[in-house]
């Protein structure tokens, strides 16, 4: 690692201390609570949307999150670990094969939706992998 | 009038303060910035520290250059700059700066070399509009148009701009903000760009422009003294820009 690298490391470290980041990708739903200042008063506004993005480059890093509000779609951008970002909370999993799901853009309603990832299918998919891999091996 | 400082341009990032705000910095690094000799007003008619940093092979440096450096009790230094300085700002020579010369929230003028952008034509060079795509133009689409007149005067005046060479020359970038500092690592954070690639040496002065606060190190902060009171400088740096 570079200096930078090192530098950069340190203050992700500093920072995913202060919240929890859960695992989340483009396609899942998320709850963003963000820190608004109004005068002297600081409270946290929500905002659930879609992640449709995802870009992981270490201090720099930042997803994007997109809803449709009444009949207008918004996206906003958030740098992952700015201490704006005070919360993240995952409400559903979405079963996506994109990294990138900006085709949500021109779609609208029925089309818009991605179905819900069954936690249960990976998980006995990747088991009866493994036990195939296994098998062979003994 | 104080020193001004050697460093190396490290690369840029991005630093987050608690209230939120994002600021984008250049970190520098201080590479062992040292005085290598000084020029007093009795010997030389004016005074001035030259300030050395970074490293020298000794096999790669001449030898009345090392003789230089031998008599300065110094590492070969890989650059070497004078600094002009008030009669009472001199520096005993073999000092090494503490990146706490600047405190953090001071603004300061940052000189370096640009990155070279070779034999570019007027659209890049000088923001020129070029010629029209269609309408019977042929091949000069990027081209300066004309150049001058008619017989009167007969020439094309000088310091017309035209395509030439581009970048890599001398440019001062002024009232730059000290963001932080890093005693421990030698570093020196600055809110925005700097001139020149990573790598390239710059120079750091106190603004001409912006008057310094007044709680400056005066003649210059060396890092022995640093060593000695790095709690009294640290935190008081990191709270302010904290703060900011």
């Amino acid at each position: 690692m570079n200096l930078l690298q090192t530098l950069e490391a340190e203050q992700v470290a500093k920072w995913a201390a202060t919240k929890k980041i859960p695992d989340f990708r483009a396609g899942d739903t998320l709850k963003i609570g963000v820190k608004v200042k109004e005068g002297e008063r600081e409270r946290i506004q929500f905002f659930e949307g879609m992640c449709i993005a995802r870009a992981n480059k270490g201090l720099g890093s930042n997803f994007t999150v997109r809803k449709v509000s009444f009949g207008e779609g918004v996206e906003r951008v958030f740098p992952l670990y700015a201490p704006t970002v005070a919360s993240i909370e995952l409400l559903r999993r979405g079963d996506v094969r994109r990294a990138k799901l900006y085709y949500l853009r021109q779609r609208s309603g029925k089309s818009a939706r991605i179905s819900e990832l069954k936690d249960n299918v990976g998980r006995d998919k990747a088991a009866a992998k493994k036990a195939a891999v296994a098998k062979p091996a003994a | 009038m104080r020193t001004g400082l050697l460093a190396k341009k490290v690369g840029m990032t991005r630093l987050f303060k608690e209230d939120g705000v994002h600021v984008p910095v250049t970190v520098l690094s201080l590479e062992g910035c040292q005085v290598v000799a000084q020029k007093t007003v009795e010997r030389d008619g004016y005074s001035a520290i030259q300030v050395g940093a970074g490293k020298a092979k000794a096999k790669n440096v001449a030898k009345p250059q090392r003789g230089h450096f031998a008599k300065a009790e110094v590492e070969p230094k890989a650059k070497l700059v004078e600094f002009r300085v008030a009669d009472d700002a001199l520096v005993p020579v073999g000092a090494s700066f503490s990146p706490a010369h600047f405190v953090a929230g001071q603004f300061v003028d940052v000189t370096g070399m640009t990155i070279g952008k070779g034999f570019a034509g007027v659209m890049k060079r000088w923001n020129f509009g070029g010629l029209r795509a269609t309408h019977g133009v042929s091949v000069s689409h990027r081209s300066h148009g004309s150049t001058g007149q008619r017989q009167d005067p007969g020439k094309v005046f000088k310091n017309k701009k035209m395509a030439g060479h581009m970048g890599d020359e001398q440019i001062t970038q002024q009232n730059l903000e000290i963001v932080q500092t890093d005693v421990a690592r030698g570093l020196i954070y600055v809110r925005g760009s700097v001139p020149g690639s990573r790598n390239s040496w710059l120079t750091l002065k106190d603004s001409v422009k912006i008057k310094a606060p007044k709680d400056l190190p005066y003649p210059a902060a060396v890092m022995s003294a640093a060593v000695e009171a790095p709690a009294s400088v640290a935190p008081e740096a990191t709270p302010e820009s904290a703060g900011e």
